[in-house]
């Protein structure tokens, strides 16, 4: 056994006076599996010990709340008997070192997440964002991350709907990877971790253990002998075939009675997994490593403890069930062990080769985890917009050209078709719409999903990003016809160690949380990650939003496609034509300055419910939220959807055409009916301000007066930039 | 009729399809579990798209040489009607049932998109309810989907009529730019020699309900249906 230096300590990331603590309440020295074990129980990842405090602002409970943050996943009524399961996580590290099967895992464990729960997953996003499209690795990250996201989800035949894409330097050093799943289970029949009954067994299912993802990877290799091994990549490799029959057997098992408790084995395996149902039920568990299944011989307890090989889940099973449920693994060909038992000693106790690994106290492993109240500052303001940004603005439809085309605002088409996006049956609302619908398997009852965040906003001022990141969710539900239920949040940010970075993540926490209240719109789960830093250089802050919500009836789904010639164009919401933070000022005035946009949450819920009512009565037949790019962006995407025409008004009298065209004010929809008079006076009796813009039809977009653009260019110009690009050979490249 | 999905391990369409069968048959089909080489008789065996043991040898390779496989064969060759489709397509060509194979799509990238097929035949149970040279939209969703055979067994299955479907653009034009993999001669389905047995890559089975989008995947299966029953 090693001695434990300090220099071990360190190297386990672990501070001194985390370690004293640690031996303090062990009253001894650790052995170096439980110096492992308190390592990754302590870490950042899942200790969440810099984030904590600011995460209980979040308003986290409604009537529709079945389980909140702390499980594996939220859980959410939807009426009829059925319940809403579904999380979003970063897998942000791995993808950048290795990006197939970085993505290829992190889209594995959140469905994991999922299915732990007892809720068969019907739907997965993803919220990525890459560096420059210049920088050289961008295009090896962006077609291994997308590759690795269809290699998973396909094979598992769960269908990709949607999800969002950047591009920013910022994030050159560090991409993220924010993969969501959304899964259906009985109400009544939700799984949770908290172990109980004392004697009952402790199972291991799934994939065998290797020595992959184990963080003492990164360990000098003195203390664990010189050998290459354990060197290995900490990149575990995924294995969607066995995903998928671990999920079918996991089913079939919780359809009995045999589970007391479950929990997949994600980051830091074996450990966090068998802690946290120890702690969550208050019971001690013993493990006998000798019957782990493992893939590789003369692996060492510390190795088995801290494997993040994949595919693998923990249950605690009643005894006479057990043969039951080890038949339904056979049958599945997966690994089932009895590893070991339920006790009353409220101890976590691993033995290997009949010595005693590790015996830690489980209450106060959890208990005694640090939480810091890190030291913050709010953000600066932003460097103002330019004064001469609207005196060079070029003509419209030069600018419109360049913003379709632009990285930001391009068609991902190239992305989503490499998502099976259909398997299952009933994908009702496919990618490219403001939020993706799914049909609840054999009903008529829809669920609208989306993810949203724009960091530009939230760099330049993150109370204002964080509430507009949950505004816009709300929004995109709201123009698909749903009602918004329920948050997942995925925070992104640098090192909290910063008390600039803290600043914007508290200021994030604000907005957020204010966002939510105002809107009856819960978080119910959620994942942080931090410290995505290269070289002193942060990401933009990035607290990505999954969101859900629910339609009574499908054919309520309303899409953004015009549906015929002559109908009137309405914008609904405010128009101020600002301009601060927006793409036009970054693209076409290259300037990332000035304030983002204001979100007035009770003018947006005003307008929502509006909207929804107008969908719900079918009053319209087109609807877009105006989100980067304003309203001609907006209008453009409307008539490429629709492969339809539009003739606009000019800007009103005292807004630049720039400011009023491409301004970002909040809280807008566009819609489109037949009957602009009736639309009006419910607006008006709402209290929502609505104008007309103009009107559908022909093969063009037409505005104020300019050159016609015709829709078949446009469209050219807005499916290309992304296929273009990672056809193009790897080097600089053009991005306008 | 009495139909027969057959559930391979990570077979991901098997619901789907039986979905879409038991609209057209107003009763659900029988999924077998691949290794019940012993089930009941049917009219109409199936087999589903999915990644059958993961794709992880050829596609359909292991499938292919699983136990329900061999009575599957059995069966094909007395005449009972195999409908493979996608992953299923692909167990067909390693089991023999049906010639070439299915190599990595063109693009090297897995495509899921909707695609327009031409029936090229209208001469079988799967295909009776449409018109010759009736132009289909039916999406596409698979990674290896680029159909290869020799020469003489393309001229073969020209000859024979037994070139099920051909990717056509929207007009009905057979063009590079219409077909998603590569396929040799933009070949999206094929029969066997007495046109029982038929793999295809596109899913009939994900457009056969108007909430969906569209219908015409329909046809197939109340084909099947009304000449089966």
């Amino acid at each position: 056994m090693s001695a434990i230096t300090p220099a071990l300590v360190a190297e386990h990331g672990l501070t001194p006076e985390e370690y004293a603590r640690f031996r303090g309440f062990l009253g001894r020295d650790p052995t170096l599996t439980e110096l492992g074990i308190v390592s990754v129980m302590w870490s950042e990842h899942c200790s969440y010990k810099s984030s904590k405090r600011w995460l209980r602002l979040l308003p986290t409970e409604a009537p529709w709340v079945i389980c909140g943050p702390g499980e594996n996943a939220g859980v959410v009524d939807i009426g009829d008997g059925r319940a809403v399961v579904f999380k979003m996580e970063s897998h942000n590290h791995p993808s950048f070192i290795e990006p197939y099967q970085g993505a290829a895992t992190g889209v594995g464990g959140i469905m994991r997440d999922v299915f732990t729960m007892g809720a068969r997953p019907i739907a997965n996003m993803n919220a990525l964002r890459f560096g420059d499209p210049a920088h050289p690795k961008t295009r090896h990250l962006v077609a291994g991350v997308v590759a690795g996201i269809g290699g998973y989800g396909n094979c598992m035949g769960v269908p990709t709907v949607g999800g969002e894409c950047n591009f920013h330097p910022a994030y050159n050093g560090n991409i993220l990877v924010n993969a969501m799943t959304v899964g259906l289970a009985p109400a009544d029949r939700i799984f949770y971790s908290a172990a109980a009954g004392v004697g009952n067994a402790v199972v291991y299912v799934g994939s065998k253990t290797g020595r992959d993802g184990i963080h003492g990877a990164t360990m000098a290799s003195a203390e664990f002998g010189a050998d290459a091994e354990a060197k290995r990549p900490t990149v575990q490799v995924g294995d969607p075939f066995t995903e998928k029959l671990l999920l079918e057997a996991c089913l079939e098992l919780m359809r009995t009675d045999a589970i007391v408790a479950i929990q997949d084995m994600g980051a830091a395996g074996l450990t966090s997994s068998s802690v946290e149902m120890a702690s969550k039920g208050g019971v001690g568990i013993e493990l006998d490593l000798d019957r782990v299944p493992v893939r590789e011989t003369g692996m060492t307890p510390y190795e088995i403890m801290l494997s993040e090989s994949q595919e693998r889940m923990l249950m605690v099973i009643r005894p006479e069930r057990a043969e039951l449920a080890r038949a339904i693994f056979d049958k599945w060909e997966l690994d089932f062990a009895i590893v070991g038992r339920i006790t009353d000693t409220g101890r976590l106790v691993v033995r290997m080769r009949g010595a005693v690994a590790a015996d830690i106290p489980v209450a106060p492993l959890v208990a005694e985890a640090p939480v810091y109240e890190r030291p913050w500052v709010r953000s600066p303001a932003p460097p103002p917009v330019p004064a001469d940004a609207l005196a060079r603005a070029p003509a419209i439809d030069a600018a419109l050209r360049r913003l379709m085309g632009s990285p930001d605002l391009a068609s991902r088409r190239w992305i989503w078709e490499q998502y099976d996006h259909m398997v299952m049956g009933d994908t009702v609302g496919r990618p490219g719409g403001d939020a993706a619908v799914v049909r609840i398997h054999g009903t008529r009852q829809g669920l609208a999903i989306t993810t949203d965040v724009t960091p530009r906003y939230c760099q330049a001022d993150p109370v204002e990003g964080g509430r507009q990141a949950v505004a816009e969710a709300w929004r995109n539900l709201t123009a698909v016809g749903a009602t918004p239920l329920a948050v997942t949040d995925n925070m992104n940010f640098g090192n909290p160690e910063k008390p600039e970075i803290m600043g914007q993540f508290v200021g994030c926490i604000e907005g957020m949380s204010e966002a939510c209240r105002a809107l009856d719109f819960p978080v119910v789960s959620g994942n942080v990650s931090l410290y995505n830093e290269t070289m002193g250089k942060a990401i933009l802050p990035t607290p990505a939003i999954g969101a859900i919500g629910t339609l009574p009836d499908i054919s309520f789904a309303m899409t953004v496609g015009f549906k015929r010639d002559g109908a009137r164009i309405v914008v609904i919401g405010a128009t101020r034509g600002h301009l601060g933070a927006s793409l036009w000022l970054r693209e076409i005035a290259g300037a990332e300055a000035g304030p983002p946009p204001p979100v007035d949450l009770a003018a947006e819920r005003k307008a929502g419910d509006f909207v929804r009512g107008l969908i719900r009565d079918g009053r319209i037949d087109a609807c877009h939220d105006v989100a980067d790019g304003g309203l001609l962006v907006a209008v453009a995407e409307m008539a490429l959807a629709g492969r339809i025409g539009a003739v606009l008004d000019p800007a009103p009298a005292g807004l630049h055409p720039a400011a009023w065209f491409f301004g970002e004010d909040q809280g807008r929809y566009l819609v489109t009916t037949g009957d602009a008079d009736l639309l009006a006076a419910r607006a008006a009796a709402a209290g929502v301000p609505v104008m007309v813009i103009g009107r559908t039809g022909g093969s063009s977009l037409t505005v104020d007066g300019a050159p016609p653009i015709s829709l078949a260019d446009l469209g050219t110009i807005h499916e290309s930039w992304l296929p273009g690009y990672m056809a193009a050979e790897a080097g600089p490249v053009q991005t306008e | 009729m009495k139909a027969a999905v057959i559930v391979f391990p990570a077979s991901n369409c098997d619901r789907d399809v039986a979905v879409a069968l038991a609209a057209s048959m107003g009763r659900d089909p029988l999924m077998v579990w691949h290794r019940d080489a012993d089930f009941p008789a049917v009219d109409l065996i199936v087999l589903p798209g999915g990644f059958s043991y993961g794709d992880y040898l050829r596609a359909g390779a292991m499938a292919a040489r699983s136990p329900v496989m061999a009575e599957v064969i059995r069966r094909a060759r007395r005449g009972v009607p195999v409908l493979g489709i996608c992953n299923g397509f692909q167990i067909l060509t390693e089991a023999g049932l049906l010639p070439g194979a299915l190599m990595r799509n063109a693009g090297l990238a897995f495509v899921c998109r909707d695609v327009h097929i031409r029936v090229e035949t209208t001469d079988s149970v799967f295909t009776r309810r449409y018109a010759k040279g009736a132009i289909l939209r039916i999406p596409v969703a698979h990674h290896d989907g680029n159909y290869f055979a020799d020469r003489a067994t393309l001229e073969a299955l020209e000859g024979d009529g037994r070139i099920a479907f051909r990717y056509v653009e929207p007009d009905g034009r057979v063009t590079a730019a219409a077909n998603p993999n590569g396929a040799a001669r933009n070949i999206a389905g094929i029969f066997n020699t007495t046109r029982t047995v038929l793999g295809l890559m596109p899913h009939p089975e994900r457009l056969a309900d108007p909430l969906l989008g569209g219908t015409d995947g329909r046809a197939m299966f109340d084909g099947l249906v009304e000449a089966l029953a």
